[in-house]
């Protein structure tokens, strides 16, 4: 029974215009240049890319978990109509965890090792409402329940490493929805699983985001899991947003040639008697981008006007939108 | 304010050579490489735009934006150079003692630095005294490295039994504080410069031993090691190429440090009696005979005291340096 | 660029046993690695594996963490001295004054999962290539000669890329060293553990299509080791399994693929996103994470984790199965073995 996302109501996170700099003294990262996306309360967004393309940089961006003095950021990024970029430390506290929580890669070093997971869910439980520690730890139980933790009373007085790769991501998610958040972000939480074990993450993800109703942003390197569980995908290449719309529309018929590549060299079930349709060249090198569109020295479709400026977005169908000079169709911003 | 959205018009792609089909277009499988030679600004398997620069020279590179070790490390180096060019610079004979001229002030009849106990210029015995300082400093370490290096290097790749017996060898000198140890193998063995850094350099082996193992232990568990033994590479062929070239960066970066250690000790010794003998030169000892005389003359009882802080200092803040040059993550 | 997937073996000028000699038999491969301080026990991380690897063919070995294809990689090599079984290259068995480990190792190499680890970072590139021949013999010029022409093989301009250090290069360029690198010593068979797990995806696509090549070009034997499901089936002719330690199905890479005969080999293939929105996995086929090859269960070792477990599982371990020819397609489940006693046994 899932809501359809409401359209054109109160986006749940906004982003637009977001750039994000990385200045060291040796040289300049543009680690984003000139994001936008919003999230409607309930759906799922899926952050498509591959190494490099910002996507990991735009999702902590949304909850200012970047370096403070290396970290040059402008754009506008609200999140249920509040300003995160001007928020004050207090409020931006408040907000993480509470409002927004973030799953990450990486669960092992995403719990404190010496705390056992009970205590650290219980933790963040007590920070955000202030209740006392029984009644953290009972909610912690509830939570460890929720995402099918067997045995889930043992396991709250077990410390990470005691706990299988699975089970660790599920004390986190555990973690991450405590606080009942409206936004979750999910920073590949799949990626170092193994097979059967990133299905039921999955199939659980899919499951809480439908009945806590929340909106998600997850970042993924993966088509498969994008499909698995998304319901809008944007497709970021170098620091920007290429193409964007309905899972199905992208994974079907893409419109932008690098999201084409992706696919076309993906390997599902090609014929073993041909060479996989690679897409030549490596990502470009943040500090030194080229001029005009970023993908235009590995694209097969590219001309002398890719060379020279920036592709606007634009609308093949509504909805649907690809930054290329070769997609037809009306002009459009980024949704 | 700047416009932070505008891509830097003139960004280059930097390349060494003209662009060339780089990639070999059977193994694309896809694409007409041979359309991109002709457009320039666009390669196939583009390096980044880095200039090729291998760890010793981004070392070099680091060092020299780093002003201030490159303060420090001028300072050494001339403290080196006027103990070198000491029979040059010195104004007298270091060994020319004078009953009439005992513990004078700054600028007496020549004597910029004024007089020892017995009348040698203090001028003159610092700078010969800073080559006794400076050797017994350099060398015990240098000896140390080379020793301790390559037993550390040994019981770290070949692990197991051998790895616990040296190490627990050198576990049995670390119990000792190592002043203590120099004073005690010195004095055993009687004392003079010789048997001073003898006495150093056995105080020094256990540590670098230590340093060099747990690089090792770490460069070994590396998969290029295994890539190398799987090439069918012996064991002291992988050493010499592999494993020295990663070990060396740390080994180096301790020695460097052990330098300050090692002329603070030495100093120690002869002040104890136990190093340098007179009537050389050398800076403990001049601290010890001048001790008495400190109401004296003051500054010039200070001096030698000064000369071996300036320097072990010095030496300890270059290595400082060289250490966060060193420690390039790549 | 069609080429037949696999065809019949053409005879390297070192071939000893014959066309019909499978280039690597492993029997009963066992390797166990104490645990400290915990008396007595040990990872069991790989327990009884057997197999062999035609000439020529690629073999794919699948599984999840714990597995121990990693270790297996590394027991083929000698770079991890196995407790028990043997290995027999092109009809000689190994580490015997016929086939001592070093000649081994001239004619097997390995190409690791982390290409940054892989590579020396003081070395540039060109001398970490070139080591392979240089150790095995050639003078210091002739091995730089040999490093240059694999990197041109590989596709890497030898002077553009020949001078520089691996931090200089991204993960695909690493990795292509790595492959030039395990060529440079002309092996007849080539291991390839991962080699494409930690690079982006075009990337792999480019690797995968270098590796088709290269096979063909120099008359390769592959084995190639992954936990992608996908990237296995484009590569390989057959298929291993692996489990805790244990090889549970093997076969020919379609059957194997239609018609799984192991159920763990059925939840891994269930366990594959469809790449279409319209078919999304409801349920996870498996529950759990694979368990601890510390303290494996006792019998079948998949049984914890098993739909159709019953009390034979629980006590004997099935065996493989008749290895019959090239084309068999065996696995261990007592659902296989009509006198297991399991209800569902059938030929």
């Amino acid at each position: 029974m899932a809501e359809p996302p409401v359209k054109g109501g109160a986006a749940l996170a906004e982003v637009s215009g977001l750039n994000v700099r990385f200045v060291t003294r040796e040289a300049t990262v543009h680690a984003v240049n000139g994001v936008s996306f919003r999230v409607q309360p309930g759906e799922v967004l899926c952050i498509l890319g591959e190494s490099g393309s910002g996507k990991t940089v735009t999702l902590r961006a949304l909850m200012r978990l970047l370096p403070p003095r290396r970290t040059q950021i402008t754009g506008n990024v609200r999140v249920d109509g509040q300003d995160v970029l001007a928020m004050p430390p207090r409020a931006l506290r408040d907000l993480r965890g509470g409002l927004v929580a973030m799953i990450f890669q990486e669960p092992m070093t995403a719990l404190d090792p010496v705390y056992t997971v009970g205590r650290q869910i219980g933790e963040t439980v007590r920070r955000h409402t202030g209740c006392d520690r029984r009644k953290a730890r009972a909610r912690a139980l509830e939570l460890l329940e929720l995402v099918r933790v067997p045995s889930a009373a043992r396991r709250l007085d077990a410390y990470p490493h005691e706990l299988s790769g699975g089970l660790r991501q599920r004390a986190m998610i555990a973690m991450a929805l405590s606080c009942s958040p409206r936004l979750l972000l999910a920073d590949e939480p799949t990626t170092a699983l193994d097979a059967t074990v990133q299905v039921q993450v999955l199939v659980l993800l899919r499951r809480l985001q439908r009945e806590l109703g929340m909106g998600m942003i997850f970042v993924t390197h993966d088509l498969g899991v994008a499909a698995e569980i998304a319901d809008r995908v944007a497709v970021m290449y170098a620091g920007r947003i290429v193409e964007s719309g309905p899972v199905a529309r992208i994974l079907k018929a893409p419109a932008h040639p690098y999201t084409a590549g992706l696919l076309a060299s993906t390997v599902h079930g090609q014929p073993r008697e041909r060479d996989i349709d690679a897409i030549p060249g490596s990502p470009p090198d943040l500090r030194r981008l080229p001029p005009g569109c970023s993908f235009a020295p590995r694209c097969p479709r590219r001309t002398a006007e890719c060379r020279r400026a920036m592709p606007e977005p634009r609308s093949p169908e509504p909805g649907h939108m690809a930054a290329c000079f070769a997609v037809t169709g009306a002009g459009g911003v980024w949704s | 304010m700047t416009d932070f959205f505008v891509i830097p018009a003139k960004a280059e792609i930097q390349s060494s050579k003209p662009p060339t089909a780089a990639l070999d277009p059977r193994f694309l499988g896809c694409g007409d490489v041979s359309e991109q030679q002709t457009e320039p600004g666009f390669e196939d398997q583009a390096l980044p735009a880095t200039r090729v620069r291998g760890y010793w020279q981004s070392v070099f590179y680091r060092l020299r934006h780093d002003p201030v070790t490159l303060v420090f490390a001028a300072i050494v180096l001339l403290i080196v150079l006027a103990a070198e060019f000491a029979p040059l610079l010195a104004p007298f004979d270091p060994y020319k003692e004078s009953i009439v001229g005992r513990l004078k002030p700054f600028g007496w009849r020549d004597h910029p630095l004024g007089t020892d106990e017995l009348g040698r210029d203090m001028l003159s015995r610092l700078l010969f005294g800073g080559r006794v300082s400076l050797l017994m400093g350099v060398v015990p370490v240098l000896i140390a490295s080379l020793i301790g290096g390559m037993l550390g290097v040994l019981a770290g790749f070949v692990g197991g039994r051998t790895n616990t017996a040296v190490m627990r060898a050198m576990d049995v000198f670390y119990a000792f504080p190592s002043v203590l140890l120099a004073v005690a193998i010195a004095g055993a063995m009687g004392g003079g410069m010789a048997n001073g850094m003898l006495a150093l350099t056995l105080v020094f082996i256990p540590p670098m031993c230590r340093v060099a193992e747990t690089a090792t232990t770490q460069v070994r568990a590396l998969d290029f090691i295994e890539a190398a033994r799987a090439s069918g590479a012996k064991t002291m062929t992988i050493i010499r190429y592999h494993v020295l070239g990663n070990v060396l960066g740390p080994v180096f970066i301790y020695a460097s440090s052990l330098v300050s250690v090692s002329i603070l000790l030495a100093s120690g010794l002869s002040f104890l009696g136990l190093g340098v003998r007179p009537p050389l030169p050398d800076w403990g000892l001049m601290l010890s005979t001048l001790r008495q005389s400190i109401y004296v003359v003051p500054l010039v009882c200070a001096l030698p005291g000064l000369a071996i802080f300036i320097t072990s200092i010095c030496c300890n803040l270059v290595s400082d340096g060289l250490r966060a040059a060193m420690d390039v993550r790549m | 660029m069609n080429s037949p997937a696999y065809n019949g073996p053409v005879l390297d000028p070192r071939d000893r046993g014959g066309p019909h000699q499978p280039l690597l038999i492993a029997r009963d491969l066992r390797k166990h690695f104490p645990v400290k301080g915990s008396g007595g026990r040990s990872v069991k991380a790989v327990d009884g594996v057997s197999f062999s690897v035609r000439k020529g063919e690629t073999l794919g070995v699948v599984g999840e963490s714990g597995c121990g294809k990693s270790t297996l990689a590394r027991l083929l090599l000698h770079l991890v001295v196995p407790d028990a079984g043997e290995l027999v290259f092109d009809g000689d068995r190994v580490d015997t004054p016929e086939l001592p480990i070093r000649a081994l190792r001239r004619q097997v190499q390995i190409v690791f999962q982390d290409s940054y680890s892989s590579l020396n970072p003081r070395m540039p590139v060109r001398d970490s290539v070139a080591f392979g021949p240089f150790v095995q013999g050639k003078k210091r010029q002739r091995a730089r000669d040999i490093a240059c022409e694999m990197l041109g093989k590989v596709g890497l301009d030898p002077d553009l890329f020949g001078p520089r250090y691996p931090h200089e290069l991204s993960g695909g360029q690493k990795q292509r060293v790595n492959i030039a690198r395990a060529l440079a010593t002309e092996p007849r068979m080539v291991i390839l553990d991962e080699p494409v797990s930690a690079l982006d995806k075009s990337v792999e696509a480019q690797v995968l299509n270098l590796l088709r090549a290269l096979k063909r070009q120099f008359n390769l034997t592959y084995l190639f080791i992954s936990h992608d499901l996908n990237v296995v089936r484009y590569l390989s002719d057959r298929i291993l399994v692996m489990y805790l330690g244990r090889a549970v199905e093997i076969g020919a890479i379609d059957a194997v693929f239609e018609r799984p005969l192991h159920p763990y080999t059925r939840a891994l293939l269930a366990s594959q996103p469809s790449m279409d929105p319209a078919r999304r996995i409801e349920e996870a086929p498996i529950s759990g994470d694979p368990p601890n090859p510390i303290d494996p269960p006792p019998g079948c070792r998949f049984h914890t984790r098993c739909r159709s477990a019953e009390a034979p599982c629980q006590r004997t371990d099935p065996a493989l199965g008749v290895w019959e020819g090239p084309q068999s397609h065996v696995a261990a489940c007592h659902m296989h073995d009509t006198a297991s006693g399991h209800t569902l046994a059938h030929g």
